[in-house]
């Protein structure tokens, strides 16, 4: 009963959060001045052209009205046409969502590695110099946002030592000829793996940019958890059945320490997403940041609604996973 | 079996260990401590909180805190000088020969992972012992400390057995692979009464089956007067008494162990009104500890200047 | 704080470190015309991408080189100081103030009233925040009081949360109602209580923010949504060194460590002094 009412609760606010989000969004669109009609006629053009132009985007309607039928159209997966592309929202807004999916996941395993390497690397060394400088290098990469990682990243394996490609997302040359928009994955399927490296070519760095700052988030959080959990009395018994330290860490401590680290990786995930917008255009990525940027640039209504709902939905639906991970990993919670 | 035996040689063998707190070297924890098991043999290890008793378990096992260093002894097991190995040898040795049953049954397994690796992670990790092997011994160890349905039990995870079904499976753990020492650290004082009698008897039975060395770390002389052969007394990090239990009761030589006799509760003389441990004895013992301290400092500046 | 744990504080070069460098960005920003060498606006297409003084080629004077309209990188860096400056303080400031009054208000009132800021902040929490920082510049206009709204319309949830959680700890003390039967207001002793204790917090915070509002400003002024292009951004250097990168990574990499060490600071120094202020840690 409690259970179900939480569940309940827990989806009320989802919509209304959601709901929120789409107010804001059509309220802040709607207040901007300039009009995006103007952009889509050549100069010259009459005032019937443009009353049909507004009529045919429904903006001849009251802006309560607009956001109602707009919200209705949502709801039914229609997210409108795009002013600027000429096609519909929901097929452009789609095609670029692999890309930075793929992007993302790419990060987030980055930085997951990295951040538990760490993590473990300071725990087997605890109390001792390496402690210290696994803090020093966390401080730095979280006080530094994945923006200026991308920015020091392009310079140093992008043109000092040109280690990786630092705009796109495939090599022009190459043309795949795939069947879906998710590149990365389509290669290893089809053992493409020119395709494949040519790929990473150009995602690791804007990847890494995405992995730093959050790897520091994960290598803090799992190390004070890790600390405390070799105090624990299991960690201790363990270690009499003759396991060594760094065995004791991985087996007995770190699934123990990952609990309360992952409630608060679920925010950071969601930065890290957002992050995307920013360093697809650093690296001229061709995903849905960089899409977001343009339509803004271009007053494109639709499709900035269409990304920032999809974006916000995104985001609703990481928190959701993790809460539903944190009961699949808890065993207690599982058996409860 | 008696230790003063000639012909027996025994299986632990802690001589003059002393442990000092590290960012404070004069003060000792334990006050060059001597403790010795034959195979086979019961002894009790009996001293009020904060005497230093599981300081000796943590030195065997090889997990003392940080804060905490040894500064001289010998800790023998078997053949091995422990203090002699490198970590990681010594801790083979250790997970080889012998086993710990903890305390506290609630927080000594790991709550997220299922019984049946904690009680055959070192058979089949360190010892080498195939999969199924180890899975067939678990089973039989379950049911060899009287738990009902073991198959379901080694599915199961802690949170779903109770204090007395957990500090079974501890026990069970011990015993896999069949250790020549189990040092058992208070295993009955987290556990409601009902249960401390029942996994007392267990050990006892465990014991005598196995005929394992078993080192019982107690507060409580009650306790090693019912399972125990020899006791060694412990007041202040120092052995104040060494003896079989039948002598313990009948002739305690130190008056500290005399008095401790006289404030434990009896079962078979329930009636008799208990005296708390009067203060004169205490005094009497710290300057007798004090001493032993001054001329331990002395002897290790002594050593020092040469 | 006794006189043995006051000996036992180690001198705090994290905090030396980073307030030498935010003193000196500060200097930068007020005297910028008496320390910049040339004038951040004037180009000469007769300069254009002049090396910095250490590689051949480079024009004395040009400290840090040219970039591509021949104007110079040092000059504007400096000048830039101004504008990353003006954004960190103006607009951290308008944050923490904001979000500290919603929070109080929040978490004194709870209740309806709490709701609504907690829905708020939820939906706030669900936008990529630079991509709710682009939309709005691109909504009221570029220009510098528009990334200063923008930057303290996004950001002051942070600190309504922070401030919110200490609130709902504060009033939950029995010494609030006690007080109260006394005959002093409740917001009152509220102000009074919640603040010390929210106060390291806030601060490390403030800094913080000013930190992210820098580079806020620089995301903006990359994406060409700031101020006018013209002006000197560290972002805009940024974004014209991107396009450059081959024939002049000069004009790329100096704005790009001023930013970096200038972030790094604030960050730092937020820490420092919650370290050294903060009640539980002393």
């Amino acid at each position: 009963m409690t259970a179900l009412r939480a569940i309940l609760t827990r989806a009320l606010m989802t919509a209304i959060t959601l709901f929120g989000v789409a107010v804001i969004v059509f309220v802040v669109i709607r207040v901007a001045p300039g009009d995006p009609i103007a952009m889509m006629l050549p100069p010259g053009a009459s005032d019937d052209d443009i009353a049909h132009l507004r009529a045919l985007y429904g903006l001849d309607k009251s802006i309560v009205q607009q956001f109602f039928i707009w919200l209705g159209n949502v709801l039914q997966g229609d997210f409108g046409t795009s002013i600027s592309i000429r096609q519909p929202v929901s097929r452009i807004v789609l095609n670029r969502l692999p890309a930075t999916l793929e992007l993302s996941l790419l990060a987030m395993t980055i930085a997951v590695l990295f951040g538990g390497a760490l993590a473990f690397f300071a725990t087997r060394f605890r109390e001792t110099p390496a402690e210290t400088g696994v803090d020093i290098i966390n401080g730095i990469a979280l006080s530094v946002p994945d923006f200026l990682w991308g920015l020091a990243l392009i310079l140093l394996l992008g043109v000092a030592w040109p280690v990786f490609e630092i705009s796109g997302r495939i090599s022009p040359s190459l043309d795949p000829q795939f069947s879906t928009q998710f590149y990365l994955l389509e290669s290893i399927l089809r053992l493409r793996l020119d395709v494949t490296l040519d790929l990473l070519d150009h995602m690791l760095m804007p990847a890494l940019a995405l992995a730093l700052p959050l790897a520091a988030v994960i290598a803090q959080l799992l190390k004070v958890s890790l600390k405390e959990t070799m105090n624990q009395d299991y960690v201790m018994l363990a270690r009499t059945k003759g396991f060594s330290e760094s065995h004791v860490i991985s087996h007995d401590a770190f699934r123990n320490a990952l609990l309360p680290t992952l409630t608060l990786t679920g925010i950071q995930l969601t930065f890290l997403i957002g992050g995307t917008v920013i360093i697809e255009r650093l690296f001229s990525y061709e995903g849905l940041g960089n899409l977001a940027i343009d339509a803004v640039i271009n007053r494109d209504l639709p499709l900035i609604q269409g990304i920032v709902l999809l974006f916000a939905i995104l985001f609703v639906g990481i928190n959701l996973a993790v809460d539903l991970l944190y009961t699949v990993l808890n065993p207690r919670l599982r058996h409860g | 079996m008696s230790p003063d035996k000639a012909t027996a040689r025994s299986y632990l063998d802690i001589d003059d260990l002393s442990i000092v707190l590290k960012h404070q070297p004069t003060h000792r924890l334990l006050r060059s401590v001597g403790l010795h098991v034959m195979p086979g043999e019961v002894r009790g290890l009996v001293g009020e909180s904060g005497a230093g008793k599981s300081m000796i378990g943590k030195t065997i096992f090889d997990i003392l805190p940080r804060a905490v260093e040894i500064v001289e002894g010998s800790v023998r097991l078997g053949d091995d000088e422990l203090l002699k190995l490198p970590q990681s040898a010594r801790r083979k040795v250790i997970a080889r020969t012998s086993a710990l049953i903890p305390q506290d049954p609630l927080t000594a397994l790991n709550p997220v992972r299922r019984i049946e690796p904690q009680i055959t992670d070192r058979l089949t990790r360190i010892l080498g012992v195939s999969k199924s092997d180890a899975r067939e011994r678990a089973r039989a160890l379950l049911d060899e400390v009287h738990i009902r349905d073991p198959e379901s039990v080694l599915r199961n995870y802690p949170h779903q057995l109770s204090g007395g079904m957990r500090q079974r499976v501890l026990i069970a753990a011990a015993f896999a692979a069949e250790p020549k020492l189990i040092v058992a650290d208070e295993p009955t004082t987290a556990l409601d009464v009902t249960v401390q009698k029942q996994i007392l008897k267990l050990i006892a039975e465990m014991q005598a089956r196995h005929g394992t060395a078993l080192l019982f770390v107690t507060h409580d002389l009650g306790v090693v007067a019912k399972i125990c052969q020899n006791v060694s007394v412990l007041y202040g990090g120092k052995i104040v008494e060494d003896t079989e239990v039948k002598s313990l009761f009948a002739r305690p030589t130190h008056a500290y162990t005399q008095a401790l006799i006289a404030a434990t509760p009896r079962y078979d003389r329930p009636d008799e009104s208990l005296v708390p441990v009067p203060a004169a004895v205490i005094e009497a013992t710290q300057h007798e500890i004090a001493a032993a301290d001054d001329a331990w400092l002395g002897a290790r500046q002594a050593g020092g200047r040469r | 704080m006794s006189e043995h744990a006051r000996h036992r504080r180690p001198v705090s070069w994290r905090l030396i470190l980073s307030g030498s460098w935010l003193a000196i960005v500060i200097i930068c920003a007020v005297f910028a015309p008496y320390i910049a060498p040339h004038d951040p606006l004037a180009q000469d297409l007769l300069l254009e991408r002049l090396p910095p003084f250490w590689v051949s080629g480079a024009e004395p004077g040009y400290y840090l080189g040219t970039d591509g309209l021949g104007r110079d990188v040092l000059s504007r860096i400096i000048y830039g100081a101004r504008i990353a400056l003006t954004v960190a303080f103006v607009a951290a400031t308008a944050a923490c103030l904001i979000g500290s009054t919603m929070g109080l208000v929040a978490g004194y009132f709870r209740g309806w009233l709490d709701q609504i800021v907690s829905r708020i902040v939820d939906i706030w929490m669900s936008f990529p925040p630079v991509l709710f920082s682009i939309l709005l510049v691109a909504v009221i206009g570029t220009g510098l009081h528009s990334v200063i709204i923008a930057i303290t319309a996004i950001d002051w949830i942070r600190f309504c949360r922070v401030v919110r959680a200490e609130t709902l700890v504060q009033t939950r003390m029995d010494y609030i109602d006690s007080a109260r039967a006394a005959g002093f207001s409740r917001l009152n002793i509220l102000v009074r209580e919640v603040f010390p204790n929210a106060l390291p917090t806030i601060v490390a915070l403030l800094s913080l923010e000013m930190g992210i509002a820098v580079i806020v400003e620089a995301i903006l002024s990359f994406v060409n949504l700031s101020i006018s292009t013209d002006d000197p951004t560290w972002g805009g250097m940024i974004a014209e060194g991107r396009t450059i990168i081959h024939f002049a990574w000069w004009v790329l990499v100096f704005p790009l460590i001023a930013l970096f060490l200038t972030v790094l600071a604030f960050s730092q120094f937020g820490e420092g002094l919650r370290d050294r202020f903060d009640p539980v840690l002393r």
